[in-house]
């Protein structure tokens, strides 16, 4: 293909997806206001196209419940969604997301927020666990629904996601006014995939949530892998499989988060042949069972799940991905300087290896 | 003519950028920039006789394109720093991160701490322009991928990760021109193929001299004592280790 006419006059943006990440080791809680601003330096790696938040300990009245966040393109569909809610959970509270008029959103769908418990008497799959109910309803909604989407279900954490700066974003969600003891935000610059309110990060499964910068290759393989295991992917951003992995991973098959990485990011084989004969064996059998979840391609992950933060790279490390500790808090960061942004002095920052996750978890 | 001295607090890049090459047509020289944070394309492609002191830490693209100024960053910088960086010098009083001199032509880059990733990746001399890289901590893999010239010196002293290999995995994998001296030597499986790890020799050492003092002296450090370790040389075993890469056989 030949370059266009004039080529120099076309600006390039040249960016990619930023991400930040932030815990309290003691569960102090830190105000939207602190991600916000490190999301706000790191403005220039996306292009508005897609913003998002996660936030943990947000709900402490409600912490016993989980919360559905829904967005939908129609009445119809959320109308829809409803009723399946409905239908399969007690619905404790249900009301608009709380969102205010900005300039710079526009045509959001409509945001729904409801706190359920599971039925005594469900309808149908009565023979799974809890975790598994909602986990096969949300993507029955996800499905069926036509245009509305559950793009958070946890406990007393969120999602809060859409098509804008992530400092748009954040101020149409009225951020500010949450407090968590963990947050991660995105900030995107779609390639593969379309930029459109459900594709924006962070995508989330009961309490996980993970931003991405990056992309996953492997998303084809992952996802067929994930559907024979009744994980469906409806949200067209190749992100979405991680989440479910995370889940079917660490939580179903009882994976730790370092094996769980292990499979995301695994040895190279001429290191696995350097090995002592038990981690050869370790490291052949984790390959060989869990290859079709194994990620291919560039990426830079943080993933939240209400007791922990955990940032991984992919085994080359093709994006960036800093961290620094300051007293109880622990930040994760695509760039320093929106960690120094809102935490000037840091006792310790370092980039880790490739391949190699840094896992906080809580102390309290 | 006047220091030029700029807060850069919250300042967007486009607008500091534009204030530092204003300074530059009015024949200001010498910059002291402070609470930088994230700023992009610092001292890109400025060119002449130029000094820069920045606070804090600079954003992505450090003094890329540029030829002849110098830059002291008193801080960490991040990814980028000095890419296709023709003349001049860098000198970073902390860590940096990914591809730092990715494709430099000319110059010197030194860091006192750990670098990321990828650093003086495509790295290429011609006649008198050899750029060069010291770094004074750790590297992470690939350092010196592609290289084509010039000199990386890695001394692995000043780290934050006392446990980790000197140089990452795939150390000058691709490389068929320049050297990278690695002080008190390298594990043979870190490096790419292709390529041989000998004793520096007098020459070497002559090289290695001129650039650990320059590195000391920015530092505060004591050149002798770096120098009191030997040094491995790696290169490739032959002039055009890829040069049958693609012919029929």
């Amino acid at each position: 293909m030949k370059a266009p006419l004039r080529y120099y006059d076309y600006e390039k943006d040249i960016s990619g997806c930023g991400i930040f990440g932030v815990i309290d080791k003691k569960r102090n809680l830190i105000k939207g206001d602190m991600p916000i601003a490190a999301m706000t330096c790191m403005h220039d790696r996306g292009n508005g196209l897609g913003g998002g938040f996660a936030a943990y300990g947000i709900y402490p009245e409600l912490a016993d419940l989980y919360a559905f966040h829904v967005m939908s393109s129609s009445q119809s569909a959320l109308d829809r969604a409803e009723e399946m809610i409905k239908a399969h959970f007690e619905v404790h509270e249900s009301q608009p997301m709380p969102t205010r008029k900005t300039l710079a959103i526009k045509n959001p769908p409509l945001m729904w927020r409801y706190f359920l418990s599971v039925k005594e008497s469900r309808p149908r799959w009565k023979s799974l666990g809890e975790e598994d109910y909602v986990v096969a309803t949300l993507m029955d909604i996800n499905k069926t629904s036509g245009g509305a989407y559950v793009f958070s279900s946890g406990k007393n954490m969120g999602a809060f996601k859409g098509v804008g700066f992530p400092e748009d974003i954040a101020e149409f969600f009225r951020l500010e006014e949450y407090a968590g003891y963990i947050w991660t935000g995105h900030n995107r610059f779609p390639t593969n995939t379309p930029g459109w309110w459900g594709g924006a990060h962070p995508f989330t499964l009961l309490n996980w949530s993970i931003v991405h910068n990056g992309e996953i290759s492997s998303y084809g393989i992952n996802r067929r892998y994930l559907c024979m295991h009744d994980y469906e992917c409806t949200l067209m951003t190749d992100t979405e499989v991680v989440a479910y992995l995370l889940d079917l991973l660490i939580r179903k098959h009882g994976l730790s988060k370092r094996m769980a990485s292990w499979v995301f990011a695994p040895p190279f084989w001429d290191e696995i042949a350097r090995m002592n004969e038990q981690d050869k064996e370790t490291f052949t059998a984790l390959r060989m069972v869990y290859g079709p979840a194994m990620l291919n391609g560039p990426f830079a992950i943080l993933v939240g799940d209400g007791h922990s933060l955990m940032g991984l790279n992919d085994r080359i490390k093709l994006r960036p991905l800093l961290v620094a500790e300051h007293g109880d808090r622990v930040f994760m960061s695509s760039e320093e300087s929106a960690v120094r942004d809102v935490c000037p002095e840091l006792d310790k920052v370092w980039m880790p290896k490739a391949g190699e996750p840094v896992i906080v978890e809580l102390e309290a | 003519m006047e220091k030029f001295t700029f807060d850069a607090n919250c300042v967007y890049y486009r607008q500091l950028n534009e204030q530092i090459r204003a300074a530059v047509a009015g024949g200001c020289t010498d910059f002291e920039l402070t609470n930088v944070r994230g700023q992009r394309y610092i001292a890109d492609a400025l060119d002449g006789d130029l000094r820069f002191m920045i606070h804090g830490v600079p954003g992505q693209d450090l003094g890329a394109f540029m030829r002849g100024p110098k830059i002291r960053v008193e801080g960490n910088a991040q990814d980028g720093v000095g890419n296709t960086m023709d003349d001049g010098e860098i000198v970073i009083d902390g860590l940096a991160g990914d591809v730092l001199g990715y494709a430099m032509r000319g110059g010197r880059i030194m860091v006192r701490g750990d670098v990321g990733y990828r650093v003086g990746i495509h790295m290429k001399a011609y006649k008198e322009k050899i750029p060069v890289v010291v770094i004074g901590g750790k590297a992470g893999d690939f350092l010196g991928e592609y290289m084509a010239g010039g000199a990386i010196v890695l001394l692995g002293m000043f780290t934050g990760k006392p446990d980790a290999p000197i140089a990452g995995r795939s150390l000058g994998t691709g490389m068929h021109g320049g050297v990278i001296y690695v002080r008190g030597g390298v594990p043979l499986t870190q490096l790419g193929p292709h390529l041989k790890a000998e004793n520096a020799d007098d020459e070497d050492l002559r090289t290695l001299t001129t650039h650990v003092t320059a590195f000391a002296d920015s530092f505060g450090l004591d050149a002798k004592e770096i120098l009191s370790v030997p040094f491995v040389r790696v290169k490739p075993f032959s002039h055009r280790p890829y040069g049958n890469l693609y012919v029929a056989a």
